[in-house]
């Protein structure tokens, strides 16, 4: 095999493996749309990275985090007798807005130095040794800080308010978490782009839903789910010469359609006689 | 001797031994709906304060503001210092999409002493629970869950929003029975939000009929005789302890909002008539 395969099926694991666990709180606190608005911005900060004169990643990152960290406050002002929209509108109309400045920014910067497709589509491919470094250093904090936080994380998802009353700190707990997600669409945009990296939150999460009992079944399902996703589309897209991205993505979809269509049996409560109601005797 | 029908401002009671917590005058406002006017609260060591009163009347929003939920615009909760409260909530819904059980939903935040959980449950008649998907239990098995969740925190009060809602009839006087039980033996205080004051009757100490504010607060068998009580629940609810009448110092109108009426003396702030010798 190939050095830049070994290198992009490396890449593509390490990502695989922190999307796992990460897309099954997307999944269990419906933030799909959050995690697309964040990956959205990405442009933003590719944009920015030029014109400060750092790295894309740190632009993306810079902007993920802020973006995020502002969602989390307007979350924590909502309520208070504002006639808000709903969530799923506002965050629609900052993604789109985030991703057509972030398209709008860099083409009047300099259209020439700027691989939009690599952004938006991903370019697995093209993987450095460094890049795998950064994905796996990245990877192993975010998933070290995601097992610290995980019981409060999960309490929340459950109930916010009463996580609250037992002394959870909610709102450091969810701003965590979102320079979590800032960190992991960073470095998983190499491998899918910003239009396809809520796909490899969600899909393998989703499917791994099926057998898992715990959450920590699922979450840890949803990562060797990905890897298989990895696996799949890589060999896909070696074997068609098709684009890597959308073919893991796609590979991710398959895996979801077939365990969708595995018969299981329900796990069924026994049926418990309702004798409390029987006076008789 | 005479009894207070609308202490709006309860007598202070912080230097007293045995308070668990003391919520005083909160005002409180969403936009230009105001939900609480100048409502409180106290509940004691041992006690059972139940919270009636209509629906959007904020008994929910005064509990809220009670845990630290809510930032009232005026007012101040004095909790004892150290007080553990066990909060168990309106409702509980978790999407089918998270895979939990109810031992894995026990073990949040914090995971307890061992057997602890399996103690817990025992306690609130629930074991046969323990390895089921909390989506799959009843609405009066969720209750017990989450009132062991509440226990497991070996609380110094507990705080039951609303605990036999969506529970059928039987369920209700058997959850009810429980929270009794639990108080005795633990010697917990408890603070109850309800529609119907008939059925904790038996178990309540004090009453607090709120309707944006403390329309009359006391011992069961005195407000359920209180005219803003039959006012509020109308004279069949109140039938069967409609003895006691006096003098009252205002009205709701169908919005609740308080319509002033002229009493005898000019309509004194409180302590009006209220001679409780029925």
């Amino acid at each position: 095999m190939d050095d830049f395969l070994i290198r992009a099926l490396a890449a593509g694991f390490g990502v695989a493996i922190v999307a796992g666990p990460m897309g099954s709180f997307v999944v269990w606190r419906r933030l799909a749309f959050f995690g697309e608005t964040l990956a959205h911005s990405a442009l933003l900060g590719v944009a920015l990275g030029l014109v400060l004169h750092f790295s894309a990643t740190l632009g993306i990152i810079a902007v993920a985090l802020l973006i995020g960290v502002l969602l989390v406050i307007g979350e924590g002002q909502g309520g208070r007798g504002r006639p808000g929209l709903p969530t799923d509108t506002l965050l629609g109309i900052l993604a789109h807005t985030a991703l057509a400045a972030g398209l709008v920014a860099l083409a009047l910067l300099d259209p020439v130095r700027v691989d939009l497709m690599a952004y938006l589509f991903g370019d697995i491919l093209a993987v450095g040794t460094a890049d795998i470094l950064w994905i796996y250093g990245t990877g192993a904090v975010a998933l070290g800080v995601l097992m610290a936080i995980w019981r409060p994380l999960l309490a929340i998802t459950i109930d916010a308010e009463l996580a609250r009353v037992e002394g959870v700190k909610v709102r450091a707990v969810r701003l965590v978490f979102v320079v979590l997600m800032a960190l992991v669409i960073s470095v998983s945009l190499k491998i899918v782009g910003i239009v396809l990296i809520t796909s490899l939150l969600v899909i393998p999460a989703a499917a791994a839903r099926r057998f898992a009992r715990t959450p920590e079944q699922m979450a840890v399902g949803a990562a060797l789910i990905g890897c298989a996703a990895v696996a799949l589309g890589m060999a896909g897209s070696f074997h068609w010469d098709t684009p890597s991205g959308p073919s893991i993505v796609l590979g991710a979809a398959l895996i979801f359609a077939v365990v969708s269509l595995w018969p299981t049996r329900r796990p069924r409560r026994r049926a418990r006689g309702s004798g409390k109601i029987s006076r008789s005797g | 001797m005479s009894i207070d029908p609308a202490p709006a401002n309860p007598t202070p009671r912080e230097g007293e031994t045995g308070t668990l917590v003391e919520v005083r005058g909160i005002c409180l406002s969403f936009g230009a709906t105001e939900v609480l006017s100048d409502a409180g609260l106290t509940v004691r060591e041992g006690e059972v304060v139940t919270l009636v009163g209509p629906n959007g009347a904020g008994k929910t929003t005064l509990i809220r503001v009670l845990l630290g939920l809510l930032r009232p615009d005026s007012g101040t909760v004095w909790l004892r210092p150290g007080l553990s409260i066990g909060y168990v909530p309106q409702s509980l819904s978790v999407d089918p999409v998270l895979p939990l059980s109810v031992r894995r939903f026990l073990e949040l935040p914090r995971r307890p002493r061992p057997g602890g959980i399996e103690r817990a449950l025992a306690e609130v008649g629930a074991g046969h629970t323990l390895d089921l998907p909390l989506q799959t239990l009843s609405g009066g098995e969720t209750r017990r869950v989450l009132l062991a969740r509440a226990l497991l925190r070996e609380p110094d009060l507990l705080v039951l929003d609303e605990p036999v809602q969506g529970v059928d009839l039987t369920g209700q006087a058997e959850l009810y029975g429980l929270i009794g039980r639990i108080r005795h033996e633990r010697g917990l205080g408890v603070l109850l939000v309800s529609h119907d004051l008939h059925l904790v009757m038996a178990a309540t100490d004090e009453v607090i009929c709120l309707n944006h504010h403390v329309c009359c607060a006391g011992r069961p068998e005195m407000v359920s005789r209180h005219p803003e009580y039959i006012a509020l629940f109308g004279p069949a609810i109140a039938q069967s302890f409609a003895i006691y009448a006096h003098a009252h110092d205002h009205e709701h109108d169908a919005a609740g909002r308080v319509i002033a009426v002229p009493g005898p003396e000019e309509a004194g702030d409180n302590g009006e008539g209220g001679g409780g010798d029925g």
